[in-house]
C-alpha cells in the first residue's frame, strides 16, 4: 500500500459509559485505498470511525490524520463524513440544496460562498443522481435519496478522505447502485474511503480491504470476504478461513 | 384615525418595538424550532422574570436586568444539554421554575415593584414602553438581526446536523452558545410588546406557519419573519383601539395565520404536483426492469 497513510490509528481504546467499546484498535489506510469495516452490530464499528472524526474521545492510543495528530488537525476539508442517519431532514424544512451546501462549509466557513463554491454543490448533487430534484424539500424524499443527500452534502467539500457509517443502511437496491456508481467515480479519482458496512452488497468490487471488528477488538484485516452466491445475502455468515476454529459472524442477523 | 394613532409619541414607540419584535423573534426561532427546541424560549422567559425582579430591586432599567439573567439562564441550559447527559430535564425544569419563583420574589422585596407591576412584564403593555426602553429594544434587536442573518449558513448547518457540523470544522459549541445568547436577548426584546409568557409563541408560532406552505429554509425564514412583522404589528393597532393586551392580541392573531396556512397547505401541495407532473418531471414509470434476480435455494444459513 501507499507509504503515508491517510488514517492512522494506534491502540485506540474507548468506553460508552462504563462499557469498554473499542479495546486497542490498530488501523491504517492508505491513499486511494478503500477499507470496509465489518462486524456485528455492537462490535465498535461505529465508534471506531466516529473516534477517527473525532467526536469519541479515545481513554488511550493515537490517531492521525494525514499524518496529523487528531487534536492538532484542521483541514477538514480534506474529509468528507457521512453519518448514520435515516434522514437529512429537520424541524424545518430546506431543500436538497440547502442540505449539501452545509458540506460546503469546511471550504468556505465564513463569509459569502463564491461561484465556485455554488458549482461545487451542484457538481454533488448531479453525482448522486439527484439534479432535478436540488429545489426540493428533503422531506419529500424517499429513505435511499436521503442517503444520497448525505453523501452528496460530504462531496460537496472535495474530500480527499470520505468516511462513511453504513450509507447504504436501509438503501433499496436500486439507490445502492447509484451509491455504487458514485464511489466508483470518486475512488477512480484517487479519493481515500473508510466506511462501514453490514454487507459487502454492490460495493464489494471496490473494496481493496476488509476490516473486520469483534468485541472491540481487530479480528481480521485483509483482503473482503468472497462474495460468491449467498455470501452477499444479508444475514449470511461470512466464515473467514483465517478464523479455523471459530466462524466470524458479520451479518445482519447473527 | 391611523394618523392620530402614529401621532401619539408612545404609540410610535409601541410600533417600532412591535416590528423589531415581529422581526428577531421568528429570526431566532427558526434556528430552535429547526433543531426542535422550540420550548426554549419560553424556559428563558421563565427564567428572565428573576432578572425583571433584580431590575426592581436595585433600581435599574428591567430590561437590561432581564437581558443579563436570561443570558446566563440560556448559557446554563445550553451547558446542561451538552454535558448533562442523565436528568437533564430536571435541571431545566429547577431552572424554569426557580427563575419564576425568583422573579417574584425579588420583586415582592423591592420598594418600587410589585406583583402588579409583573403583570405588565408577563403580558406585555403598551402605554409602559418608555423611551429608555426602545434604545434599549433597537440595540438588543441590531445585535439579533446581525447574528441571526451574518451567520446565517454555519447556524442553519449547526441546527441541521450538528455532528456533521463538528466535522466540517465549525465552531459549533461557540455557535450553540451564541444561539443561546441570541435567543436569550430576543426574549428582551419581547418582553415589553408581547410578555415573557408568550414571547415563545411569537418565536415559534410564525415560524410552524411559514413551513406549512414552504419547502426551503430561505422561503421559511422570509415567511416567519414576515408573518411576525405583520402579527406584531397589527395585534399592536388593535390594542391601541381595542382595550386588549397586546401580546395576546399578537400571539391570537399569529395562530389564526397558522391555521389559514395550514388549510391552504394541502389544495397548495395538490396545485404543485399537478403543475409537475404536466411539466413531465414526475413522469410515470409503471414499466421498470428489475435487477438480476435468483432462485429460492430451500436452505437458510445463518
Amino acid at each position: 500500500m501507499s507509504s503515508e497513510p491517510v488514517i492512522s490509528v494506534r491502540g485506540a481504546r474507548a468506553t460508552l459509559g462504563s462499557r469498554s467499546v473499542l479495546r486497542g484498535i490498530d488501523l491504517a489506510v492508505g491513499r486511494g485505498e478503500v477499507v470496509a469495516l465489518l462486524g456485528a452490530n455492537g462490535s465498535g464499528k461505529s465508534t471506531a470511525v466516529r473516534s477517527v472524526i473525532g467526536q469519541v474521545p479515545l481513554t488511550d492510543g493515537r490517531i492521525e490524520l494525514f499524518g496529523t495528530e487528531l487534536r492538532r488537525f484542521r483541514q477538514w476539508a480534506r474529509v468528507g463524513y457521512v453519518p448514520q442517519r435515516t434522514t437529512a431532514a429537520s424541524g424545518v424544512p430546506a431543500t436538497v440544496r440547502e442540505v449539501v451546501s452545509a458540506g460546503r462549509l469546511s471550504r468556505a466557513r465564513f463569509g459569502l460562498p463564491s461561484r465556485g463554491d455554488r458549482a461545487a454543490v451542484q457538481r454533488a448533487i448531479e453525482l448522486v443522481g439527484l439534479g432535478e430534484r436540488a429545489k426540493d424539500s428533503v422531506s419529500a424524499l424517499s429513505g435511499g435519496q436521503h442517503q444520497r443527500v448525505l453523501i452528496a452534502r460530504a462531496l460537496a467539500a472535495e474530500p480527499e478522505l470520505l468516511i462513511m457509517d453504513e450509507p447504504m443502511a436501509g438503501v433499496d437496491l436500486a439507490s445502492q447502485e447509484v451509491l455504487a456508481g458514485t464511489l466508483r467515480e470518486q475512488v477512480a479519482a484517487g479519493t481515500t474511503v473508510l466506511l462501514v458496512l453490514h454487507e459487502l452488497g454492490p460495493l464489494e468490487p471496490l473494496i481493496d480491504r476488509a476490516v473486520v471488528l469483534r468485541d472491540g477488538c481487530v479480528v481480521h484485516d485483509g483482503p473482503p470476504p468472497e462474495a460468491v452466491g449467498q455470501h452477499a445475502l444479508p444475514g449470511h455468515d461470512h466464515v473467514h478461513p483465517h478464523a479455523a476454529d471459530e466462524p466470524l459472524r458479520t451479518g445482519l442477523l447473527t | 384615525m391611523i394618523l392620530e394613532m402614529l401621532d401619539s409619541p408612545f404609540m410610535q414607540r409601541a410600533l417600532l418595538a412591535a416590528l423589531l419584535v415581529g422581526i428577531t423573534a421568528p429570526a431566532v426561532g427558526i434556528y430552535l424550532v429547526q433543531r426542535r427546541q422550540a420550548l426554549m424560549g419560553d424556559g428563558i422567559g421563565h427564567v428572565a422574570m428573576t432578572g425583571v425582579g433584580l431590575g426592581f430591586l436595585m433600581s435599574t432599567n428591567p430590561i437590561w436586568m432581564a437581558t443579563l439573567v436570561s443570558v446566563l439562564g440560556a448559557v446554563l441550559m445550553e451547558l446542561i444539554r451538552t454535558y448533562g447527559r442523565t436528568r437533564g430535564d430536571i435541571a431545566l425544569a429547577m431552572l424554569f421554575y426557580g427563575g419564576m419563583a425568583g422573579g417574584v420574589l425579588l420583586i415582592e422585596l423591592s420598594d418600587t415593584g410589585s406583583t402588579a407591576n409583573l403583570t405588565t412584564y408577563l403580558f406585555g403593555s403598551l402605554s409602559t414602553v418608555s423611551e429608555q426602553d426602545v434604545i434599549a429594544i433597537v440595540l438588543l434587536a441590531a445585535f439579533v438581526v446581525l447574528v441571526s442573518l451574518g451567520l446565517r449558513r454555519q447556524l442553519f448547518a449547526v441546527s441541521q446536523d450538528e455532528e456533521f457540523a463538528r466535522v466540517t470544522g465549525l465552531p459549533v459549541r461557540a455557535l450553540n452558545l451564541l444561539v443561546a445568547v441570541t435567543a436569550a436577548v430576543t426574549v428582551s426584546v419581547a418582553m415589553r410588546v408581547v410578555g415573557l409568557l408568550l414571547v415563545s409563541a411569537l418565536m415559534v408560532v410564525p415560524v410552524a406557519a411559514a413551513q406549512q406552505i414552504s419547502r426551503s429554509f430561505k422561503a421559511t425564514y422570509a415567511l416567519s419573519v414576515a408573518i411576525g412583522v405583520t402579527v406584531a404589528v397589527a395585534g399592536t393597532t388593535t390594542s391601541y383601539y381595542q382595550d386588549v393586551p397586546p401580546g395576546a392580541t399578537i400571539v391570537m392573531l399569529a395562530i389564526a395565520v397558522f391555521v389559514v396556512l395550514t388549510a391552504l397547505a394541502t389544495p397548495l401541495a395538490r396545485r404543485r404536483a399537478r403543475t409537475l407532473e404536466v411539466s413531465g418531471a414526475n413522469g410515470s414509470q409503471c414499466a421498470v426492469e428489475m435487477p438480476g434476480t435468483r432462485r429460492p435455494g430451500d436452505d437458510v444459513k445463518v
